[in-house]
C-alpha cells in the first residue's frame, strides 16, 4: 500500500508517522507543502506539529497551502486521509471535517497518555474490537472539539465518532475529558468515512520498547 | 484605504482566556467589571479608494481565512 506524509514547516511528527508506516510495510513518500503534485497514494497522512507556528489559528495557514489543494481533491475522490493532532486541526480548517478545535478548557498544553474508547465500524479502526479501550498519547493546546449539538447527534447516529476520551473501563464522562471536547470527542470521520481526524498520536504507540503498541491497530486496519 | 478588522469568539462559545483576564481584573479590585471577551485585531491596507469594493474584499478575507465562522464573529471598520 502506498502512503504519503505531508511535511510543513513546523511539522514534528512526520518522521514518527513515517517510521510507523514503514514498520507495516507501507511504501511511503514524504511530500513538501510547496509541492503541487501528489504521488499515487492510497493513504495521505497530515502529521502533527505546529505548522506555520500555529499563526492565525492552528492549521489555518496550512489549510491554504499549495499541496492541500491536491489533498482536498484526493479526499473528494475517496482516498484515505488521516490527520493527527495538528493534522486534525488542518483538516478542520479545510472544511473536510466539520466543527472547530478550540483552546483546551484548562488553558494548558496537555501532554499525557489517555484512555480512548474505539468505535471500530470504519476503515481506520476495524482491527480493534468495538468499544476496545486503548491508551494513546495526546500533546496539544487546541484540542477542545466544538460543534453544534445537532452535529454531535448526527455523528453518533452515523457512527462517525471513532475515538472518545474515557477511563480504563470505558466510562465516557466529564471526569475523563482532558480538554473539554464535546461528547469527549478525540477523533471523528467524515460522512463517507474516508477521512479521519484525531488529536491522540497513534504513531507514538507502535513499539513496546517505547510504551505500548496500541496505535498499531490503526495502521494495520488501513493496510488490510 | 485602511481597514480595521476585529474578530471575537461568538457569544455562546466559551472564551477561557477572556474569563481568566476578567477574574484577574476583578481580583485587582475592578468590581464593576462584568464581562470580557478576548479577540484578534487586524489593520489592513488596500490600494483601492472605492469603499464598497474594499468592504467586499475585506469581507471575503474575513470569511476565509481570517475568521473561523463556526466559532468567531468579525467586524469591519474603515479607518
Amino acid at each position: 500500500m502506498r502512503s504519503t506524509v505531508i511535511v510543513f514547516p513546523g511539522s514534528n511528527c512526520d518522521r514518527d508517522i513515517a517510521v510507523a508506516l514503514k514498520k507495516l510495510q507501507f511504501k511511503n513518500e514524504m511530500v513538501w507543502h510547496k509541492d503541487s503534485e501528489l504521488p499515487k497514494s492510497d493513504l495521505i497522512v497530515i502529521p502533527g506539529g505546529f505548522s506555520y507556528g500555529d499563526y492565525l489559528r492552528s492549521g489555518a495557514i496550512a489549510a491554504k497551502s499549495t499541496i492541500l489543494k491536491e489533498v482536498i481533491k484526493s479526499a473528494e475522490r475517496g482516498c484515505l486521509i488521516l490527520g493527527v493532532c495538528n493534522g486534525f486541526q488542518i483538516l478542520i480548517e479545510t472544511g473536510l471535517l466539520k466543527g472547530a478545535l478550540l483552546r483546551n478548557k484548562n488553558l494548558k498544553f496537555i501532554n499525557d497518555d489517555v484512555y480512548l474508547k474505539v468505535n471500530n465500524k470504519n476503515r481506520f479502526c476495524k482491527k480493534y474490537s468495538n468499544n476496545q479501550i486503548i491508551k494513546l498519547n495526546i500533546a496539544h493546546n487546541e484540542g477542545n472539539y466544538f460543534t453544534s449539538s445537532d452535529h454531535v447527534k448526527n455523528m453518533q447516529d452515523q457512527e462517525l465518532i471513532a475515538f472518545q476520551y474515557s477511563n480504563n473501563k470505558g466510562d465516557v464522562n466529564e471526569d475523563y475529558n482532558p480538554n473539554g471536547s464535546m461528547a469527549n470527542i478525540a477523533g471523528i470521520l467524515n460522512e463517507k468515512k474516508n477521512i479521519l481526524g484525531m488529536m491522540p498520536h497513534p504513531e507514538r504507540m507502535t513499539d513496546k520498547l517505547i510504551v505500548n503498541e496500541d496505535g498499531l491497530g490503526l495502521f494495520s486496519s488501513i493496510l488490510n | 484605504m485602511k481597514v480595521a478588522v476585529t474578530i471575537t469568539l461568538k457569544k455562546d462559545v466559551l472564551d477561557p482566556q477572556g474569563k481568566v483576564v476578567l477574574h484577574t481584573l476583578q481580583n485587582m479590585g475592578m468590581k464593576t467589571l462584568s464581562n470580557i471577551r478576548q479577540g484578534k485585531y487586524f489593520e489592513i491596507e488596500i490600494e483601492e479608494t472605492n469603499q464598497e469594493i474594499v468592504k467586499k474584499d475585506v469581507d471575503s478575507m474575513c470569511k476565509k481565512p481570517l475568521a473561523n465562522l463556526i466559532i468567531e464573529d468579525y467586524k469591519i471598520d474603515i479607518i
